[in-house]
């Protein structure tokens, strides 16, 4: 096991090597500069300001060193916001961002699994189709449509939430719906699915044939079968929600990384793109690599394929 | 996924074999395409999703040439109108009719669909079918390229791009039809593999026929199912890639308009004006679903044994 986790984190090291070079010279060939937009500028100054961030030496020597700072885990100074550095941006923001993330999740997981649940149980009624109609809807709606909707609605209509912010706890309720309401769908179906394939089995109408009441058929011995795609979901689901929140962050005024990170884009804030994008690489590796190694601990079959 | 539905097409693809239970005489005066267009047309959600297509696709096309009024002409007298005989869907706040930015935002957000969608298939198709055919270690080194490219934060990696080639927009769609290959490359790869064993690829192997020929002629024509369906499906993503873009201020740039953008400034407004938001954001959604209806029918047409997610 240890070795599998030590020979998948050396085979990430290239990769984000790779990542690295790729978005720094994406970033630096692309026209433009962060520091052109701010009309009268005096010439002194603007080349004062490239100096200050190194942007005059040739390319090569600027690769070099944003290597080297790399190497140690430093990821530059922020163009835009003056005095902050890429690392601090980060290190505020993206806790909102798993804030949100992680109150989606609970979200959709309470909203998916009973609703998957019932319609499988209660198969080709209105308890089925339904939820099922509304989940492929949450599937299709996208968050710019959704979020707005959800503000106008809640919070303009109706006044029970503020329709932007994050000050009180209230206001997590918007956000985290709209991130977690395309889950939720996703996951009342794989719910329903699952419950549906095992519900089928021959062990599940011996159950039956014992005479146990339905609820612990269905709680007890279908349940830990039936929601086995749902566990291999949860994986790809946190991922997305962590790297996925950049319009919801935008439609609700969420302080998250993602916002940074569209800022960053909508400004040129050369070295916050690159520094987030190498952040959300890296996430994506450890968990990639973290559901691989929880999976293995779930399944001894997959443990052995793993040597 | 991607992956469990590759090996599944890779190892069944033969939807042609069970045309319709009439087993012994499996290729009886039906082809391929008849019984795939009879599955299509019994198939009440595809029906919808196809005449809704082309109809939003023709509207959108014709209608800024029949509507009297252009997609930037402002008009700060009457600003903000509800919806009348007049102004279908109202007027914005500088007092553009909302159902001509509507039907302009709609050619440039197909457009954007189609041609993302091109570049990613013309990519996708010669990736995966290179790859399948010629097999052994350049199969395996290039399908390892896919599998971390796949592991990239796909959204994050299109911002990217917007930072690299947002100045010219036709150059950042084509960029992300450029990206979004990956899935088509393996679907078209995995059927590869499985045509590329059959008699009549032999036969042009046993003819002398050059490699690239193979591939194009014959190969390529015989895994078309998978990725027509597949194309169908990705038409709507990018769509909805394009309006996401738009939406946060990196995709389309005002006062050009695109449903995006029309999104993005109705709900900046909502509060006040909710047709700007709501006309929109309808058209766009049922747009998506259309679309999305359309591809499952198809797959379900051309693939009639295909797992269901």
């Amino acid at each position: 096991m240890l070795r599998f986790v030590v020979s998948r984190l050396a085979q990430a090291v290239p990769v984000m090597f790779l990542i690295a070079t790729a978005t720094f010279f994406m970033v630096r060939l692309a026209p433009g500069d962060p520091f052109a937009d701010e009309k009268r500028i005096p010439e002194e100054i603007l080349a004062n300001l490239r100096a200050t961030y190194g942007l005059d030496q040739p390319l090569a020597v600027q690769y070099g060193r944003y290597m080297r700072n790399l190497l140690r885990g430093d990821l530059g100074p922020s163009y835009k916001y003056t005095g902050r550095s890429v690392n601090e941006i980060i290190s505020q923001s993206f806790p909102v961002s798993l804030e949100l993330g992680l109150e989606a999740l609970v979200l959709a997981l309470l909203l998916g699994l009973p609703a998957g649940l019932v319609a499988a149980l209660r198969r080709n009624s209105a308890w089925d189709y339904l939820p099922m109609a509304t989940a492929m809807a949450g599937i299709c709606l996208p968050a710019f449509v959704l979020g707005p909707l959800l503000a106008l609605v809640f919070g303009i209509w109706l006044g029970w939430f503020h329709p932007m912010g994050w000050n009180v706890a209230s206001d997590r309720v918007l956000p985290a719906l709209t991130l977690g309401l395309y889950y939720a769908a996703y996951i009342a179906r794989l719910t329903r699915a699952g419950m549906i394939e095992i519900l089928s089995q021959d062990f599940v109408r011996t159950a039956r044939a014992k005479g146990l009441p339905e609820h612990v058929v269905v709680l007890k011995h279908a349940l830990t079968g039936g929601i086995q795609p749902v566990l291999s979901f949860l994986g790809p689901a946190i991922a997305g929600l962590l790297t996925g929140s950049f319009i919801v962050e935008t439609v609700f005024f969420v302080p998250g990384l993602g916002r940074f990170f569209v800022n960053a884009a909508f400004n040129r804030d050369y070295t916050l793109v690159m520094g987030t994008v190498l952040f959300y690489a890296a996430l994506i590796i450890v968990l990639n690599l973290a559901v691989d190694v929880v999976q293995a601990w779930l399944n001894p079959r997959a443990r052995e394929a793993m040597g | 996924m991607g992956n469990d539905r590759t090996t599944d097409v890779a190892t069944n693809p033969a939807p042609r074999a069970r045309a319709d239970g009439t087993a012994g005489v499996p290729e009886q005066g039906t082809s391929l395409w008849g019984d795939a267009l009879y599955r299509l047309r019994r198939n009440r959600l595809a029906r919808f999703g196809l005449a809704f297509s082309i109809l939003v696709t023709v509207v959108s096309f014709i209608g800024p040439y029949c509507t009297p009024y252009s997609y930037d002409a402002t008009d700060l007298v009457y600003g903000a109108q509800s919806p009348s005989p007049e102004h279908w869907c109202g007027t914005d706040t500088l007092g553009r009719d909302v159902l001509t930015r509507i039907l302009y935002g709609g050619r440039i957000s197909l457009t954007v669909g189609f041609l993302a969608t091109a570049v990613s298939l013309v990519i996708g198709v010669l990736y995966g079918a290179v790859s399948g055919y010629l097999g052994g270690k350049l199969d395996a080194v290039m399908m390892r390229a896919v599998d971390i490219l796949y592991a990239l934060p796909f959204t994050v990696f299109v911002i990217l791009l917007t930072v690299a080639f947002g100045q010219d927009l036709r150059l950042l769609f084509l960029a992300i039809g450029a990206v979004s290959w990956l899935t088509m490359a393996r679907i078209v790869r995995g059927q590869v593999l499985f045509v590329r064993r059959q008699e009549y690829v032999e036969a042009a192997v046993a003819l002398g026929l050059g490699t690239p020929r193979i591939i194009l002629r014959h190969v390529i024509p015989n895994v078309l199912g998978p990725v027509i369906v597949y194309a169908t499906l990705t038409v709507p993503a990018v769509m909805l890639l394009e309006a996401a873009l738009s939406f946060l201020g990196l995709g389309v740039q005002p006062p050009m308009s695109s449903w995006g953008v029309l999104i993005k400034e109705g709900a900046e407004k909502m509060d006040i004006y909710p047709w700007l938001l709501i006309w929109p954001a309808a058209v766009f959604s049922l747009t998506l679903f259309s679309l999305n209806f359309l591809g499952d029918g198809l797959r379900d047409a051309l693939d009639p044994q295909g797992a269901r997610d």
